[in-house]
């Protein structure tokens, strides 16, 4: 062997080193600039993270693996924007943990599906989808209209999203249970929580107010999904990568 | 001075392999492949017929899609790579498992563990919902175990060797239980919400997190599904054939370019996203130049059958090797042309990408592994051969029909679908409500279904086929070329 590659086929350390070194090369050059870049994420207003009850509906997408057949990212044709609303920013992701970009559109995206269509659209179409749209092929959820919200370490949540880098304040830990539960219900200081999360949408999602359902959780997530920023003021060359 | 000639000729004697591990793995591999491929057709079905997610919790899409690919990938796939991998390093080291049995055992049962913990969670709704990486902390914690372990097992098995040279095969396999540990470990860092709880949060997020994640995802495919099914060609299709490698030299190459361009892939599936454009282009421009080490090694697997080409004729077990090296070279031409932006704007989100991972998944890993099972079976059992080779044929036939169905299906509904999502009428308007592309997906994916019922069909085959050779029957029947022989007869 001119070559020398004998040094990597009789010694089992070398090799093993020589692969780890082979193998790091691209994930090492493709990651890390994106935390170091200032440009990969956008500076735009009106970002802010999830609200507990949008946070806890996020969480029931994530459980019920929506991102199987729906995507959260809107590229920058014509047709996409056309049909969907104005091409993604990274920004608003940016609370995302994890992403649920997706790579399939199975279903349409929902990336800005937030006040495209009512909430009592919503519920009716998640209990029965082809009550609404007959040649939907997407499963039936009855059971989320009648699951109650399990909430009460909501708190906790919103501390572990802290460690991992969501700013999440002090103020809005200590209300997370409170600001959840007037979300859902309309009954309450409404004014403290769009205070806390602006734009957040109020008021009993599936009709009921009695009771806090999964349904509920997860339409206020779907509400406010692509409304946080402001597309007539949002000026892309400002941030242009 | 006896006493050294004791010890030179232990040397000499042939070591102790262990395979009764390599059974486990073996006969978990064709159970994970039947569980695999049912819950994929019964989930394709639910594509067309919705009313088959029953309206439950537990068997909606979304919760079963996860249990379909770990159960392929991981269950189906993973079994099989440590089963030949354990297999191949013994007999090239001649050298038993370092660590004993009951080490391997741990490790076999373990193993299974993982994977009913992470298809549990699944259907009852735990889940991190990064694809290919759905299993929540306290799995990705035991597998982590298992697969340190599994990393020690080879390694020290390498290292007990008596054979000066490491072979090719186990430069795949090291390579690809070395990268695994790394994407598992980065991909699924997280942060429980409780130590008593099964919720976590993953510290990346959005845009660092879709590309940490896609890092991982290609490279699953890259390692688990590419490099560790490399080290089955480079075993099985030599000792099948009973030729050598068709180049050393092409194998080195192979080899060290493969495992260096993979790694960079992964920015192709995020093509128009918010990633930033340069990460794109690296991903599209590395994925492109993966094609040419994929089809080096595409080469060097097929040309091993330099002087035996009329062995295809006559033994379906290496033609199933050899169909998945040539599906390997289809799929991963495909690839890299889908990795290309232009096209990418079409295909990405719709079922050509689901067809192109299955013309790998199906062709290349499935078929690999099912000749490595076939070679297996009756040398672990010591048969004298398999129950009936002209079932093999059967399994081989209906299977390669059923991913004909699979792919071509996909093809037409994904390329449709993509035209459709842009499509214009006359005056300015999009044509298609999205809806419509929906309805217009339907035959296709009754095809698709059908296509797949026919995969599971062929598995059924082998599960057959297996059961009477482990059983020790041989089924009388006439040998693959007698009909050519027959017909040449002279009348008497």
């Amino acid at each position: 062997m001119k070559f020398g590659h004998h040094i990597f086929e009789k010694n089992v350390i070398i090799l093993t080193i020589a692969v780890l070194i082979t193998v790091s090369i691209g994930g090492l050059v493709q990651l890390i600039p994106l935390y170091t870049m200032e440009q990969t994420i956008e500076e735009v207003d009106g970002i802010r993270p999830y609200s507990p009850l949008e946070l806890v509906g996020r969480n029931i997408y994530v459980r019920e693996g929506c991102y199987a057949c729906h995507s959260q990212q809107i590229r920058p044709f014509r047709d996409e924007i056309e049909r969907y609303g104005h091409y993604s920013l990274a920004a608003e992701s940016l609370y995302d943990h994890p992403f649920q970009w997706g790579s399939k559109r199975t279903g349409p995206d929902l990336a800005r599906v937030g006040g495209k269509y009512s909430n009592d659209w919503h519920v009716a179409h998640f209990v029965d989808p082809r009550s609404i749209v007959p040649e939907t092929i997407m499963p039936a959820y009855p059971f989320l209209a009648t699951n109650a919200l399990r909430f009460r370490d909501i708190a906790d949540h919103l501390r572990t999203l802290r460690i991992v880098g969501v700013p999440y304040t002090d103020e809005q830990i200590d209300n997370a249970v409170h600001d959840l539960q007037v979300q859902a219900t309309g009954a309450g200081d409404v004014d403290a929580v769009l205070a806390r999360y602006p734009k957040a949408v109020i008021g009993s999602f599936d009709g009921d107010p009695s009771q806090v359902t999964e349904l509920d959780a997860l339409i206020a997530y779907l509400q406010v999904l692509g409304t946080l920023v402001d597309f007539t003021v949002y000026e892309p060359e400002r941030d242009f990568r | 001075m006896s006493a050294m000639s004791a010890t030179a000729a232990a040397s000499e004697a042939p070591p102790d392999y262990n395979e009764d591990v390599i059974k486990k793995f073996t006969l978990a591999t064709v159970f994970w492949g039947v569980v695999g491929f049912l819950v994929g057709v019964y989930i394709a079905f639910q594509l067309a017929y919705p009313q088959l997610n029953l309206g439950l919790e537990w068997t909606s899409f979304g919760r079963l899609r996860p249990v379909h690919t770990s159960a392929v990938i991981f269950a189906f796939g993973g079994n099989a790579l440590i089963a030949t991998s354990l297999y191949c390093v013994q007999r090239t080291c001649r050298a038993s498992l370092w660590g004993g049995p009951a080490f391997a055992n741990f490790l076999f049962w373990g193993y299974q563990a993982f994977i009913v913990m992470a298809a549990t969670g699944y259907v009852l709704g735990i889940t991190q919902s990064k694809e290919y990486a759905e299993p929540e902390w306290y799995v990705d914690l035991w597998l982590t175990i298992v697969w340190v372990s599994y990393l020690v097992i080879f390694v020290g098995t390498l290292m007990r060797r008596r054979e000066p040279h490491i072979y090719v095969a186990n430069w795949f396999f090291l390579a690809f239980i070395v990268t695994i540990a790394m994407l598992h470990l980065v991909n699924n860092a997280a942060v429980p919400v409780s130590l008593f709880g099964t919720k976590s949060y993953v510290v990346w997020s959005g845009v660092q997190d879709a590309m940490t994640q896609w890092w991982y995802g290609h490279n699953a495919v890259g390692f688990f599904l590419t490099a560790g099914f490399l080290g089955i060609m480079y075993y099985f299709i030599p000792k099948q054939a009973e030729r050598p490698i068709y180049s050393y030299r092409l194998s080195i190459v192979h080899f060290w370019t493969l495992i260096f361009l993979y790694i960079w892939a992964g920015p192709h599936h995020l093509h128009y996203t918010a990633l930033p454009e340069w990460t794109q282009t690296l991903g599209m421009v590395f994925s492109i130049m993966l094609w040419m080490p994929s089809w080096g090694g595409m080469i060097n697997g097929i040309m091993t059958l330099s002087g035996a080409w009329d062995k295809l004729r006559t033994d379906p077990v290496l033609r199933f090797m050899v169909a998945s090296v040539a599906f390997y070279g289809m799929a991963t031409f495909e690839g890299p042309m889908m990795s290309i932006r232009a096209v990418n704007s079409l295909s990405h989100y719709t079922d050509w990408t689901v067809g192109h991972v299955h013309s790998g998944a199906l062709g290349w890993v499935a078929f690999i592994s099912f000749g490595a099972i076939y070679y297996l079976v009756p040398r672990l059992w010591a048969r004298p051969r398999l129950y009936s080779v002209r079932l093999v044929n059967w399994h081989f036939w209906i299977s390669t029909l059923g991913i004909i169905l699979y792919i071509t299906a996909m093809w037409i509904s994904g390329i449709m679908q993509g035209l459709m999502w842009r499509a214009y009428d006359s005056l300015g308007f999009l044509q298609y409500s999205f809806i419509e592309t929906v309805a217009a997906m339907h035959p296709y994916y009754v095809i698709r279904a059908l296509g797949g019922v026919l995969f599971l069909a062929g598995s059924l085959v082998m599960v057959y086929n297996l059961w009477r050779t482990i059983r020790g029957d041989l089924r009388t029947e006439a040998t693959m070329q007698t009909p050519v022989r027959v017909a040449a007869a002279p009348a008497e």
